[in-house]
């Protein structure tokens, strides 16, 4: 299935900023994170279709997946 | 005696009252900056120094902003430049909260701090400062982290808190104590070239529905550090919001955050 991917700030620097990518049917948020090598503990918010999803959440074709890393500093 | 309002009359510019006139009024009349602040606008009258304000602001909703009662929680990078604009822009009481005392590392952004103030506690470098820009604004110095149990007194009877903290517990923490006494949170993060910053009134939870389960998280900012710009940018979108929220004006940023990228200069509204 066709997923695009759309990463934001950090998570950028040596990967895309927007992709469509293909991954097998069952595919989770986590699986793609893992597979982009992002750190977990630096995830901040995901989004599926504009909406808020947990790391398990599955994934359908024509998905599109947001990921955004933690900002914590002030 | 010549009364109060006589006085200030006499003295306005047109219904400007200069700040050589409203110090005098202080004196004369035995009342703080603050007082005669309060007086020169309960008449319908503007300190000359918000004049301004006046195409986007009427007198009545600058006497507002007076009236009102800001906390700012964190006095770093962001809380440092919310806390000058809330004073410029004239809100009566600030309540500015931070347990820290400057560092090195805070020299590259932190607008109060300067090699003289290392090792000076930050919420005193504030008051220190307001008392210089805008003396007719009451900034109270709390020395003390906020936390669950010093909460509800840091905010009792504050209008709205401005979220200027650096770790995700301690937002969650703020957020919490928010939502129990039932008032507005505008929150901003900041790391390194990136930023973000949303609204949320009570009953919405915003920052406790999307970052519950990531308070164990590491910010971008461990490794990027801030830069001078990204506080000054994204402390000044709270403050725009801060404005907003006290005098319900315009429409607010909540159920959306911006996320902000000046790397690639991109502002993206992301729906909540």
């Amino acid at each position: 299935m066709n997923i695009t991917v759309k990463l934001f700030a950090t998570f950028r620097t040596g990967r895309f900023s927007i992709e469509s990518r293909a991954y097998p049917e069952g595919t989770s948020v986590a699986d793609v994170v893992r597979e982009l090598n992002l750190p977990e503990k630096e995830l901040g918010i995901m989004m599926v279709n504009s909406r808020h999803v947990k790391l398990d959440h599955q994934l359908a074709e024509g998905d599109t997946l947001a990921l955004f890393p933690l900002l914590g500093g002030g | 005696m010549q009364s109060l309002e006589t006085h200030l009359r006499e003295h306005a510019e047109g219904d400007l009252v200069p700040w050589r006139c409203q110090v005098d009024a202080a004196e004369h009349f035995a009342l703080t900056l603050a007082e005669a602040e309060g007086a020169i606008l309960e008449l319908g009258l503007l300190p000359a120094r918000y004049q301004r304000n006046r195409e986007m602001l009427t007198t009545v909703q600058q006497l507002r902003l007076f009236r009102s009662r800001v906390a700012v929680i964190g006095c770093g990078g962001l809380g440092g430049y919310i806390i000058e604009e809330l004073a410029r822009l004239g809100v009566g009481t600030i309540i500015a909260v931070d347990p820290d005392v400057f560092v090195e590392h805070n020299l590259n952004r932190q607008v109060f701090s300067s090699p003289h103030l290392l090792g000076y506690p930050k919420v005193e470098a504030a008051a220190t400062r307001i008392a210089e820009i805008n003396p007719a604004v009451t900034l109270i110095p709390v020395q003390e982290a906020f936390t669950p149990a010093n909460g509800r007194d840091l905010l009792h009877g504050v209008h709205m808190a401005v979220d200027a903290l650096d770790s995700i517990a301690a937002r969650l923490d703020l957020a919490g104590v928010c939502e129990d006494i039932k008032i507005p949170l505008v929150h901003g993060a900041i790391g390194g070239w990136y930023g973000q910053i949303f609204t949320q009134m009570p009953g919405e939870r915003t920052l406790q529905r999307f970052y519950a389960d990531r308070q164990d998280g590491s910010g971008v900012e461990k490794q990027l550090g801030n830069p001078s710009f990204t506080p000054a940018v994204v402390a000044s979108l709270e403050v725009a919001e801060a404005c907003k929220v006290l005098l319900n004006l315009g429409t607010r940023l909540t159920g959306r955050k911006l996320v902000i990228n000046l790397l690639d200069m991109e502002i993206e509204e992301i729906i909540l």
